[in-house]
């Protein structure tokens, strides 16, 4: 298994058909999965990624039935658990390009923890998040992110929690990437996902993904044709964050707050508009931008903060060869006589 | 000061207890004197016996720390039941440990603790020197802490460090008591103060302040030869049932060829095996401490579909959290070791007592039909051998195995004749060669029924698997009414084939009697000298003690039919009686348990035997 130490290689050209499968996908039609799980296909095909180094590990919830649909190899978990299955996975074979989906309530709810301390521990790992606001396997009962106030099968009066945003707790547990997108835009989603991959490191990707039949159009506000432009900035590194259709909005920094000026007004030009700076340590300004909601805000989208830093896995691998070369303990016979005397 | 020459007595065994305040270094006292006792030959067995709380209140009986050793010119295989020599640091330790002391004991106390503030802290009344409720004991009343102090005086240490040494006084006398030289005591302090080269001056001084004042001492005129254990040659260690069990990993890993992947979460008393693991990187272990029991056992179901020997270990709560996991693990046909080490429950319960309460759990505490493969250690030691057992059931049949241990055998230590990895057998887990057209993520090997393991990076052999049920051979996801049940029944058939690779049980004692006696792990020591005792007198009663519990030992029924009254000896309400029941219905098993956190006594055991044999 010479390819395995190098994961790069590619032994022969992979097309987005090596990874389908010959199984039926069985998620409702019309549902956001279908085309995030065809931009994955392109990404890996893009990637450069020995194929069966790819690995797709799920919990539980209908995103997380999205390794049957892929041919790599996959491991489908038990609920909210699938992150520590997948940093498990890494720990063992550090040469994996390991994706792990999950939902708004694999992630967020049953699996928080595991998820807050996958992020902390920054493991190489690429977590698609599809967030659609409501149970969908189990028929539309309100998740962790459902926005306060929401009807449905569980709070015929109205939710009473407040939702969590994934962006925050990345942040909070020490997040190195984070990215959002949406399910309609397969193009950006396929940079987002090439980038995810490419990033050494916890990457967080939280796709804004529509459930047709328990919460259809939940996020139209955001994904609409009509309102995207003006309700979405997609942020590039490097670049001014402005945005909307005539390309005339922007975000400045006004008293260490985020606030939407439109430029050519109040003598504002392009100059004033803060320029987005990804890989920046200090993740104050991605804490902002995570946080921008509708109406006040656009939703921010693309590459929100990537910012490199050692991973586990390589700490790991480095302390193991380390203790490797300067142990005197080589092998099990030397660890079997320390302390131990002969008698005669 | 007149030095008196001692008496000296020859014996084949003594058991000698410390007791102390949990921050009086009892545990070390008694590892360092268990050492000593080891590399002079004696056979040994040991026992610490340690309050939950950290620092529970100074001089109280929640705070008393305790370390039991027996001592042996012969094979010795408990901790034994009552001390002949009961060291008490304070009154609180006297007052604890005074029920388990055979009646003529020597009893050392340290005379500067034994004050009214000391007496009304541990709970007496009156003062237990004086009030004559230590007639037919020898008191030897020691001015332990006033002396060492006085012996470390010119080393300019505070007063805290230097009390701290008090522990290495009273050692210093049991050195004199049973003839053994100082020497390796200093070399065990050297060792534990390389750092602290002062600590280090100080603690071997008091060592022999101590054993110098034995001397002198009027009560302690007669000391004891314990003489080396004959007949044993070889390599020896003294080892503790946590480190074996975590050797035992490692030694299945080199032997596979796989590493090792330890994920885990803290708990007592298992910790130790975690802690041992994370120290052993230059032997390619990989431990990942998780956030929890669950993701400590999901990161090594990982590890397994990765490739590595994938184990767990825990403790009683911690195997109920396990359980949905375990029945992933099942349900994948992943090699998957749990390590549960068992202690008095339910909930929280007695976290550092022992207790084998999890049985029922082992076998059955998880949802669906969800059968693994169960063993139990006996000894301290053989943690070593069943926790490379577990791992080589694992691997080669492609299973969960669950290995009980307990507080007992964890913490408790023994002399260990230490095997060369030559002496090991091989593992052959079931690997697939790249690019194999036959592959099917549930073929199987038709001898075991093992599915064969393909691991991510492997050409040509992608597959999918995970938590629903799957259809046999293609590995597909099925929800076929009789496709599920076939795989109910196969893969408990491929756990009961594990029978055919591990051997029958053997008896200790004859074949056939009047009386079976039956346990299964820890509590071997108390049971095989307590029957061995009435073989010695002549009874006909033999020994059955279970390492495999599931699937039994193939020769399991032939010997219940060879005995005419059958007894399950067990540390809980009765879960092997109730499991042996329910497999042999056609037997009468009489039940004796003992629920309280501690274990058997031999002279409970034989009188309870001999009830049965007379009655
Ligand atoms: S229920 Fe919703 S999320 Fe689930 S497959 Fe159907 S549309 Fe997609």
């Amino acid at each position: 298994m010479e390819d395995q130490a190098n994961p790069s290689k590619v032994a022969e050209k992979v097309t987005k058909a090596d990874y389908k499968v010959d199984q039926p996908v069985k998620w409702c039609a019309g549902c956001g999965s279908f085309a995030i799980l065809s931009s994955v296909q392109s990404a890996l095909a893009e990637s450069g990624v020995r194929k069966e180094d790819v690995v797709f590990v799920s919990g539980i919830g209908c995103s997380s039935r999205f390794p049957y649909y892929i041919n790599t190899y996959g491991f489908h978990g038990l609920h909210g658990r699938a992150a520590v299955i997948a940093s498990g996975m890494k720990v063992a074979n550090p040469n994996l390009d390991i994706w792990h989906i999950t939902g708004d309530g694999d992630s967020m709810a049953i699996g928080g923890n595991h998820f807050i301390h996958l992020v902390r521990r920054n493991i190489d790992i690429n977590v698609l998040l599809f967030n659609n606001k409501i149970y969908g396997l189990t028929k539309g009962q309100y998740s962790p992110t459902t926005p306060r106030g929401s009807v449905t099968k569980t709070s015929p009066d109205g939710t009473i929690e407040n939702p969590f945003k994934p962006g925050e707790l990345t942040m909070g547990a020490q997040g190195t990437f984070f990215a959002r997108v949406v399910d309609t835009e397969p193009k950006r989603m396929k940079e987002v996902f090439l980038a995810a991959s490419k990033h050494k490191g916890a990457s967080v990707v939280e796709i804004l993904q529509n459930c047709v039949i328990f919460n259809n159009r939940i996020h139209s506000e955001i994904t609409g044709k009509d309102v995207r432009d003006d309700h979405q900035i997609f942020l590039k590194h490097g670049k001014p964050m402005i945005f909307g259709k005539n390309h005339d909005k922007g975000l400045v920094l006004e008293k260490s707050r985020l606030e939407v000026v439109t430029i050519g007004e109040n003598g504002i030009t392009e100059k004033d508009i803060l320029v987005h700076d990804a890989h920046n340590p200090d993740d104050t300004t991605h804490y902002m931008l995570v946080r921008m909601t509708l109406p006040e805000y656009p939703v921010a989208t693309g590459i929100i903060r990537s910012v490199s830093d050692t991973t586990y896995d390589k700490a790991l691998q480095d302390q193991v060869k380390e203790a490797k070369e300067n142990s005197k303990i080589k092998c099990m016979d030397d660890l079997l006589r320390q302390n131990s005397w002969i008698v005669k | 000061m007149s030095k008196i020459k001692p008496k000296v007595i020859e014996v084949d065994e003594i058991v000698v207890k410390f007791a102390g305040d949990s921050g009086d270094g009892m545990q070390l006292s008694g590892s360092q004197f268990s050492d000593t006792t080891a590399f002079t030959g004696n056979d040994l067995s040991t026992f610490p016996d340690f309050p939950s709380e950290i620092r529970a209140p100074q001089g109280t009986i929640a705070g008393v720390s305790g370390f039991q050793i027996h001592i042996g010119h012969k094979e010795v295989t408990t901790p034994g039941d009552q001390a002949d020599v009961l060291v008490a640091l304070n009154p609180a330790a006297l007052k604890a440990n005074i029920a388990w002391v055979k009646p003529g004991a020597t009893i050392i106390v340290d005379i500067d603790y034994f004050d009214n503030k000391g007496y009304k802290k541990a709970g007496f009344v009156e003062d237990p020197l004086n009030d004559g409720s230590l007639l037919g004991y020898n008191v030897v009343k020691a001015p332990i802490t006033s002396l060492s102090r006085a012996s470390v005086r010119d080393l300019g240490l505070d007063i805290k460090s230097a009390e701290r040494t008090r522990n290495e006084f009273a050692l210093g006398i049991l050195y004199w008591l049973f003839n053994k030289d100082l020497k390796y005591g200093e070399q065990y302090i050297d060792q534990r103060f390389k750092s602290k080269p002062v600590l280090a001056v100080a603690n071997k001084k008091v060592l022999r302040a101590g054993y110098n004042y034995a001397e002198t001492v009027e009560a302690l005129r007669t000391t004891y030869q314990i003489h080396p254990i004959e007949s044993r040659t070889g390599r020896f260690r003294n080892i503790t049932g946590n480190i074996a069990a975590a050797w035992g990993l490692i030694a299945a890993s080199e032997k596979s060829g796989r590493d090792l992947f330890l994920g885990s979460y803290p708990i007592t008393p298992a910790s130790e095996i975690l802690q041992e693991l994370s120290k052993r990187k230059s032997l390619g272990v990989k431990t990942f401490q998780a956030e929890d029991e669950i993701g400590g056992i999901n990161s090594a179901i990982g590890a397994a579909f990765a490739g590595d020997l994938a184990a767990t270990s825990t403790s009683g709560p911690g195997l109920s959290l396990k359980g949905e996991a375990i029945g992933l693990a099942v349900m994948t046909e992943l090699p998957l070791v749990i390590i549960n080490v068992q202690r008095a429950g339910p909930a929280t319960g007695l976290p550092t007592k022992p207790e084998q309460s999890d049985l029922l759990q082992a076998l059955y505490g998880r949802n669906g039909e969800s059968p693994v493969v169960v063993l139990a250690s006996s000894t301290p030691a053989n943690c070593f051998f069943y926790a490379f057992q577990a791992a080589k059931i694992a691997l080669e049949h492609m299973v969960p195995v669950i290995m009980l241990s307990d507080g007992y055998l964890a913490n408790g230590a023994e002399l260990w004749k230490v095997p060369e990895m030559s002496e090991l057998p091989d593992i052959h887990p079931p690997m697939v060669e790249d690019n194999d057209e036959d592959y099917q993520p549930y073929g199987r090997n038709p001898e075991t029924l093992a599915r064969y393991w393909a691991l991510p990076g492997q050409e040509g052999l992608r597959h999918r698997i995970g938590g629903l049920e799957k259809e046999n051979i293609t590995g597909l996801v099925s929800h076929g009414p009789l496709n599920h049940e076939r795989m109910v029944k196969l893969r408990e058939e491929k756990v009961q084939r594990v029978a055919n690779y591990v051997p029958e049980l053997e008896l200790v004692g004859e074949d056939t009697g009047e009386l079976l006696v039956i346990g299964w792990g820890g509590t071997y020591g108390a049971l095989v000298s307590a029957v061995t005792d009435l073989q010695e007198e002549g009874k006909k009663i033999s020994l059955a003690q279970f390492n495999y519990i599931k699937p039994l030992p193939r020769n399991t029924k032939k010997i219940l039919e060879s005995f005419k009254k059958i007894i399950v000896v067990e540390m809980n309400a009765g879960q092997f009686a109730f499991y042996l029941r329910a497999l042999y219905q056609e037997f009468n098993f009489i039940q004796y348990n003992k629920v309280q956190g501690i274990p058997f006594m031999i002279s409970e055991l034989k009188e309870k035997f001999n009830q049965i044999l007379e009655g």
